[in-house]
């Protein structure tokens, strides 16, 4: 069966959570992401949003994240200095899932700016929740696309952090979660090495060589010993990312 | 609407319209541009497309905020080009999420700032001096902190209140609580305007009490094109072609001129855009509790 890359970055981001476990989650394919594990092999995974739907349940695609549909049926619905300060900060979230126009290296996150904050080449949005999320959610998944652009050596700006900042580490800067332990991208699994910060590749897709992930990062890209094959996705998978998940194909085109 | 913003929204002010996705204003918001306000400090978590047409209609002098996206569709980019070339020149003063909430929270308590585990290894601090740290007194860790945000005037669109303000909102809350409590001036702006009677058989749903608000306005679909839950849906095709409008300088000055500035009020705008049924919410009501002693 074939499957387009954004398929099987869905699946594999999936695969990732736990049933029972806490995420905060973001728009776009994350959110497939989460809902395709509920549907699957995590029915009772609790799913948090930003904007204060907690156990959020919905019954058409969020097309932001803060559709009403997200509050229809959930299990509560707070205001956002109670999901910052009581749940986020609190420690009770998981998982957290990020995005980001630049991944570097040590797991640093870049939503802000291309190019100089006081002259930006590129304005981008800004941190959100992201710079937060990554400094408490107990471990951090991120879902990124592969391009010399994407992973540069070092980010333009340091918008949510990962394990190297300037040459400090998150235990010596007092932040409670894990941080980016793993990215999934639509070739490969790249992981956090526990002892250096350093983003590794852990598994390939099928098909895919080291070379390809490689020529998609801009860093000697190292690797783990062994790596680990990903499994494509199932019918079962596609069956519900297609026909339930994202009839439209808003985040699953390409 | 007409006489709120003349009276309560000077130029030069701090302005606040909030809403997280839900419930953004953006009658008000063209009731400024349309009076001609200049020079304001406008504050949001997400501008959204109403500060994208304030800027772009020359109503703001500087921007706070802590994400500046089209959700789910795209890019502002009137904010962008304020931003990447200076047309109009905007400053810029930003934080997370998290820290404009803890701004408004600090600012509804009327304390000069407010601690959060934050920050630490992001270029934040060094963007925005603003956000600086403090020794907790208690155990020594170094905390982030945010100043208090207190705005000038505050605006908050609601699905109902009654005549002295006492405001019911459902759904999603957002930061508006903290935001009308931080605020000097509150204009409040309904969907429906109630019996204070309905007010009291609900006081658990009131989120802002009368006595913090100056003015209400009664404005049906004053939230289009974003959503009143239990009233009607986010106009999502809306957001999407605002992509296109705010990419070209002419198209989005021609948006204002005919939705804005061509309108006298809101009932007009609501009759210009058209077939706004479509986005009628469905019926879903909750069975209510027993309040009895």
């Amino acid at each position: 069966m074939t499957y387009s890359p954004s398929e099987m970055m869905a699946a594999v981001a999936a695969r990732e959570l736990r049933d029972g476990e806490v995420v905060f989650v973001g728009i776009g394919l994350p959110n497939l992401a989460c809902n395709l594990a509920r549907a699957t092999h995590a029915p009772r995974l609790l799913l948090i949003y930003e904007s204060g739907a907690v156990g959020a349940e919905p019954e058409r695609l969020p097309v932001s994240i803060g559709d009403p549909a997200l509050v229809t049926g959930s299990l509560m619905v707070c205001g956002m200095a109670d999901v910052f300060q009581g749940l986020l900060q609190n420690g009770r979230i998981e998982v957290g899932f990020l995005g980001g126009a630049q991944i570097d290296r040590f797991g640093n996150i870049n939503t802000t700016v291309v190019g100089s904050y006081a002259r930006p080449k590129v304005r981008l949005p800004g941190s959100g929740g992201a710079a937060e999320i990554a400094i408490h959610a107990r471990r951090t998944l991120v879902v990124s696309r592969l391009s010399k652009r994407a992973f540069p050596a070092e980010v333009d700006f340091i918008t949510s952090p990962g394990h190297r900042m300037k040459g400090r580490d998150r235990r010596q800067l007092g932040m409670p979660g894990a941080g980016p332990v793993r990215v999934v991208t639509d070739k490969a699994i790249l992981d956090a090495d526990p002892d250096s910060g350093e983003l590794v590749l852990a598994a390939l897709y099928p098909g895919v060589t080291p070379d390809d992930v490689q020529a998609g990062v801009g860093w000697p890209l190292r690797s783990r010993p062994a790596l680990a094959d990903v499994a494509p996705p199932t019918a079962r998978e596609l069956q519900l990312l297609r026909e339930v998940l994202d009839p439209r194909r808003l985040y699953l085109s390409s | 609407m007409r006489d709120a913003v003349a009276e309560l929204v000077r130029d030069g002010d701090t302005v606040v319209i909030e809403g997280f996705t839900h419930l953004i204003c953006f009658a008000a918001g063209h009731e400024i541009i349309r009076q001609r306000r200049r020079d304001l400090t406008l504050c949001r978590l997400t501008p959204d497309l109403v500060y994208d047409q304030m800027i772009a209609a020359g109503c703001a002098r500087k921007l706070v905020f802590s994400w500046a996206g089209n959700p789910g569709a795209g890019s502002l980019h009137a904010f962008r080009r304020a931003v990447e070339r200076g047309t109009p020149p905007l400053e810029l003063e930003e934080y997370s999420h998290f820290g404009m909430v803890a701004r408004l929270s600090a600012g509804a308590a009327r304390l000069p700032f407010w601690p959060l585990r934050d920050y630490m290894g992001t270029d934040l601090p060094e963007a925005n001096p603003r956000i600086r740290t403090v020794a907790c007194p208690y155990t020594g860790e170094t905390l982030a902190t945010v100043p208090a945000l207190n705005p000038d005037v505050t605006i908050v669109h609601a699905q109902r209140a009654d005549a002295e303000g006492n405001t019911q909102i459902w759904g999603l809350l957002g930061v508006q609580k903290e935001a009308a409590l931080a605020s000097s001036r509150v204009i409040v702006v309904v969907e429906e305007l109630v019996d204070q009677t309905v007010i009291r058989a609900d006081p658990n749903r009131t989120i802002i009490p009368g006595l913090a608000v100056n003015a209400v306005v009664v404005e049906p679909w004053g939230a289009h094109p974003s959503y009143a839950q239990g009233y009607y849906d986010r106009d999502n095709d809306f957001y999407v072609a605002w992509e296109a409008i705010s990419r070209d300088p002419d198209a989005l000055a021609r948006y204002l001129d005919e939705f804005v500035h061509g309108v006298r009020d809101r009932a007009e705008y609501v009759a210009r855009c058209g077939g706004l049924e479509r986005l009628r919410a469905r019926q879903q009501v909750c069975a209510g509790v027993n309040y009895g002693y």
